[in-house]
């Protein structure tokens, strides 16, 4: 090792046992926040980029309102909308979901699979739309009901299409959930603030926290790319 | 009318603050995308290198983390600079790191990786026939990228570019946490202090949503 970081590693205060809990639990609080918001948005997701393909104004309107008026505003601006917004609601504070969205957890899990759910919506349709006529055609002419085309055809297909863009709506997640930290929430960067300002060390601080996060980046890049070989492999040439 | 609770002027000073540090950001970004890409499609390896590791840098790190980096990591290095500018040639030099350059550093810097990406896939675009052509005629590298490269590239990477400024108009919200008075912060405030966060939230959710829907226009 060169000497350089053995010195520096011996005049460490930063980086104790106690500071690394701190970053650990940051690490689960992010992860959570993440891994919840990007399931539920999911799930949301699929039905609402079907309705948003139906010829109908009345239905796929308003879903078009929504991933407009979500994919058009900063996600700080929403946050902050739920977090100080549910408080002020009439009469909230005497109900169960005062019990809930007290903690600034759930508020910014809200958010964030709000702000997730319009993304990927979008991503959805885009996928869905692009699915080749010959397709449809095919499972049409094998009498097919809707219900089963969606399910046996058009939905895996735009799965295939759709995931590049959903693996950097991930990451873009990941990376956006940062801000949780400005609701008092004590994820990866809220960690890395607080021992900044404990320490007075900005970059040791924040240069640990980014490194954390492109661990984070990287795992998820890697398991998308099984993740696409996997769902391409009729496409990879032979013989590779 | 909406009453905004006599924090009208402040409002649009936020929103000035934010369109101005979208353009200078912007700038910044469109310079490091052009150096960044050209890096990329150099053949020295050094700076092939160093493109690469800035891109990969860039997209491994959340934008919030780097803006808290540079925000308070600049002003102790500013510090530290001017203790040594003093003590070894005795000269008295200091700034304030403000959140301003902070802001547009950083969204400089990030948005500058998107666009070297945006950039080099439009280089890559523009038709080898046509740099041939141009070297048949006997033009010089600069004059090549200057009258060829350039005007062909740009019509590649138009999309690209709205884009990258849709998603940055959109982060320039984040330099109220550094503490910059721009919209959001102002709007906070005032939400805080009248206990109304729908009243000064909204409006400027609005705001953000015309600026984004007029640039549609433009792209």
């Amino acid at each position: 090792m060169p000497d350089f970081i053995a010195e520096w590693l011996d005049r460490n205060d930063i980086f104790t046992a106690m500071t690394l809990m701190e970053y650990w639990g940051g690490m689960v609080t992010t992860v959570q926040l993440v891994f919840l918001s990007l399931v539920i948005g999911l799930v949301v997701a699929v039905p609402l980029a079907i309705l948003r393909t139906v010829k109908n104004p009345f239905i796929s309107g308003p879903v078009w309102f929504y991933t407009y008026i979500f994919r058009g505003t900063p996600l700080l601006i929403q946050l902050y909308i739920i977090y100080y917004g549910l408080a002020q609601i009439e009469g909230i504070q005497e109900t169960f979901w005062w019990l809930i969205f007290r903690e600034p957890f759930y508020p910014a899990l809200l958010a964030f699979t709000l702000n997730t759910a319009a993304y990927t919506t979008e991503i959805i349709r885009g996928a869905i739309v692009s699915t080749p006529n010959g397709e449809i055609e095919a499972a049409k002419a094998y009498g097919m009901n809707w219900f089963m085309r969606m399910r046996r055809i058009v939905l895996p297909s735009a799965a295939r299409r759709g995931v590049q863009a959903y693996s950097n709506e991930v990451i873009f997640m990941l990376h956006a959930s940062a801000i949780a930290s400005v609701v008092t929430i004590v994820d990866l960067t809220g960690a890395a603030r607080n021992i900044y300002s404990r320490f007075y060390a900005p970059f040791d601080a924040f240069i640990f926290v980014a490194l954390l996060y492109m661990l984070l980046t990287f795992a998820l890049v890697f398991a998308f790319r099984k993740l696409e070989n996997h769902l391409l492999k009729h496409q990879r040439p032979l013989n590779s | 009318m909406l009453d905004l609770k006599g924090y009208g002027p402040a409002l649009l000073e936020g929103a000035v603050v934010t369109i101005e540090l979208a353009f200078l950001s912007l700038a910044v970004a469109i310079t490091l995308g052009l150096i960044g890409a050209s890096a990329k499609l150099s053949d020295n390896r050094l700076a092939k290198g160093a493109a690469t590791a800035y891109t990969t840098l860039i997209r491994g790190v959340p934008d919030l983390v780097m803006m808290l980096l540079f925000y308070y990591g600049g002003q102790v290095a500013v510090n530290m600079l001017s203790d040594h500018i003093w003590e070894t040639y005795e000269i008295d030099f200091f700034f304030q790191f403000d959140p301003f350059i902070s802001g547009v550093v950083t969204i400089g810097l990030i948005f500058g990786a998107y666009m070297t990406e945006t950039f080099r896939g439009a280089f890559l675009a523009v038709e080898t026939g046509q740099i041939e052509a141009a070297r048949a005629y006997g033009f010089t590298r600069l004059h090549t990228f200057r009258r060829i490269m350039l005007p062909q590239m740009l019509r590649h990477a138009l999309p690209g570019i709205g884009n990258n400024w849709q998603v940055l108009l959109k982060t320039t919200a984040l330099v109220s946490i550094i503490g910059l008075t721009d919209m959001v912060r102002v709007a906070e405030e005032a939400a805080k202090a009248e206990r109304m966060p729908f009243h000064f939230f909204i409006p400027v959710a609005f705001v953000y949503l015309a600026l984004t829907a007029g640039s549609e226009l433009f792209i």
